[in-house]
């Protein structure tokens, strides 16, 4: 069995149901590696200049524009450079990369090379967490085949721009998806975020310029190539162009994958899209980018699935991870399932990550239990304040944010278990 | 020696693909992983002097990763998902059941040394929860009877 067709489709999902598009033979049959050669034919200049009229947002989590990313990369170099491709998805409630991985593979291969093209890349690191066996085979046979066309490693293209894909596998950890943590994990370290820009001019792999895009992000290039700036930004929003893969879960009729523009109201995606909640339900929340961001209440459901509109609600895209949640839903044990998660994937390195989410999960799980008292809730609070804007890297705000973010939208739940001594949710999903 | 001239050999065909001989860590370690189970103290030992680096160094980078383990482990190795997602659709009663079912707790492996039960992180199949991933490969829209016959005809 497996989870392996989309149920909206748009430009980066067409024909992802069907088998023969992961091989070479069959994407070239429906017009794949013309960017690509369109490419190579282009300047650098010219595709970076592309990509940034196109206001293409990576899609990795942080939004950033991709463009201004590429222009970190120093001018002048003195030898090698890397692109890294991030397929280490591991956002509870997110699994966009890992659809393009096994059903498009070789539109992730093209998406390399023009990035690699645009950044002057001569080899890319292809990192796939180590979970995800049956990507990495999928990759690993359009990679001998892409060699075995020439589009890779020394053939066709070659005069104009050799270049090869080296994959590593992952070995289980979350925050080895964070792009300094992958850096260090894929040179055979422990997967700990580095401190921010210890060198001068960006990322570095293996002590060369390098950067890091996601899968999504790559796999847009090959359609902004081929189709222009006016056609990509005919999708979505001003400031958010283009469709990305929404992955629904949770409470709903019909989970999976959603391919839209951005700018798609939650709500519609949710009841129209995923066909809303089952048995007659009512919604209570929705988590809108992955497990680590922060959550929005029944009453906020309407608003755009773009970052300009969900960072006036204190949300983010993030992954596009979709978590639903019907009006059973008992918030503590969210927050006990949330803590646990950042207690486990904490790196360690900060003491007030390592601590703070040991505390936090401690404090939930006592008032999940019903034994926490008001102070608890207070010194939860505490806690999540103490851990923003301080750490490393990013997991230690967003451990911060998703419990707030309960807090603030669902503090009545949690009044409820200490008034009760208990959890009032009997029909709440077990822990 | 513990480890074969054929993993040496294709440690050395892995560490050609990177600038530095240490990026091949990571696939020597699955490697290994997947030919013995686990990482032993001697595996350790040898792999440190193929790296040039000290067993402890090694031991830091096992220690680090989820599905490297320096303790044998059973024959199969079962993980139910019990992520926000999952856990939403069944996925904690579900291994509850299955904890009774083999008598185990997660974490554990059966006396038999057939098979560990664990839980895993968010495997990437959130729609089609609750999941499992059994060795390599995943098991999705499950319910008691189809996790317990998948468990029960391993090997
Ligand atoms: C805690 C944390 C988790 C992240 N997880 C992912 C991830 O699963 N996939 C991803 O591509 N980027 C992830 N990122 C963002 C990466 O650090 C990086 O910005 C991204 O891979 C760059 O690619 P993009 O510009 O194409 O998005 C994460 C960041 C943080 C702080
Ligand atoms: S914030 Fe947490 S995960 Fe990030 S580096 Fe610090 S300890 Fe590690
Ligand atoms: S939460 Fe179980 S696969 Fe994502």
């Amino acid at each position: 069995m497996t989870l392996s067709i989309p149920n909206t489709t748009g430009y980066l999902t067409e024909h992802c149901g069907d088998d023969a598009f992961a091989t070479l033979k069959g994407y070239t049959a429906r017009g794949g590696y013309s960017a690509a050669r369109k490419a190579l034919r282009s300047k650098p200049a010219e595709l970076l200049e592309l990509v940034e009229r196109s206001g293409l947002q990576s899609r990795g989590g942080m939004g950033l524009p991709t463009g201004a990313k590429w222009r970190c990369m120093p001018s002048e170099r003195d030898g090698p450079s890397y692109l890294v491709c991030n397929a280490g998805e591991s956002e509870p409630g997110s699994f966009k990369d890992r659809l393009l991985l096994e059903r498009a593979p070789h539109k992730l291969i093209e998406g390399i090379l023009i990035a690699a093209k645009a950044t002057g890349a001569e080899k890319t690191f292809l990192y796939i967490r180590g979970e995800y066996f049956r990507a990495a085979r999928a990759m690993e046979r359009a990679i001998e085949e892409a060699r075995s066309a020439g589009y890779l490693g020394k053939g066709r293209l070659r005069r104009r721009f050799a270049h090869d894909i080296v994959i590593t596998r992952g070995a289980g950890a979350y925050i080895c998806s964070e792009e300094t943590a992958l850096l260090e994990s894929l040179e055979g370290k422990r997967g700990e975020p580095r401190n921010r820009l210890p060198l001068p001019g960006g990322l570095h792999a293996f002590g060369r310029p390098t950067t890091v895009n996601d899968v999504e992000t790559l796999c847009h290039l090959p359609h902004i190539v081929e189709h222009g700036v006016d056609w990509f930004r005919s999708f979505g929003t001003e400031q958010s162009p283009g469709t990305t893969l929404f992955g629904v879960s949770g409470h709903v009729v019909q989970p999976g994958l959603y391919e839209l523009p951005l700018g798609t109201p939650l709500d519609e995606i949710v009841f129209e899209y995923a066909r809303g909640i089952p048995h007659g339900r009512r919604v209570k929340g929705v988590i809108p980018g992955g497990l680590s961001m922060a959550i929005l209440p029944a009453g906020q459901l309407n608003v755009p699935m773009a970052n300009e509109s969900l960072r006036e609600r204190k949300a983010m895209l993030g992954a596009g991870g979709l978590i639903v949640m019907d009006e059973t839903t008992c918030m503590v044990r969210v927050a006990c399932i949330i803590s646990g998660f950042f207690r486990h994937e904490s790196c360690g390195r900060c003491t007030q990550c390592r601590e703070g989410a040991g505390w936090l999960h401690k404090l939930v799980q006592r008032l999940e239990r019903g034994t926490g008292t008001r102070k608890d809730i207070a010194i939860l609070e505490d806690v999540a304040r103490k851990m923003e804007g301080q750490a490393i890297c990013g997991f230690a705000d967003s451990a911060a944010w998703s419990i707030q973010g309960l807090l603030r939208h669902f503090r009545d739940d949690f009044d409820a278990h200490v008034r009760q001594r208990q959890c009032p949710f009997a029909g709440s999903f077990e822990l | 020696m513990i480890l074969g001239d054929a993993i040496r050999a294709e440690i050395d065909e892995l560490a050609t693909r990177y600038p530095e001989r240490r990026g091949a860590l990571l696939p020597a370690l699955h490697l290994v992983e997947r030919e013995h189970g686990h990482i032993s103290p001697d595996a350790t030992r040898e792999l440190a002097d193929l790296f040039g680096l000290r067993p402890n160094e090694v031991l830091a980078v096992v220690s680090f990763y989820e599905m490297f383990g320096t303790e044998p482990r059973g024959r199969h190795r079962a993980g139910v998902c019990t992520n926000l997602p999952c856990s939403l659709r069944g996925a904690r009663t579900l291994l509850a059941q299955l904890e009774l079912h083999l008598g185990v707790r997660a974490g554990e492996t059966t006396d038999d040394g057939r098979l560990t039960l664990g839980r895993e992180e968010c495997l990437g199949a959130c729609a089609a929860a609750p999941m499992m991933r059994v060795d390599e490969v995943d098991h999705e829209h499950l319910d008691f009877e189809k996790a317990s016959a998948i468990l029960d005809g391993l090997e």
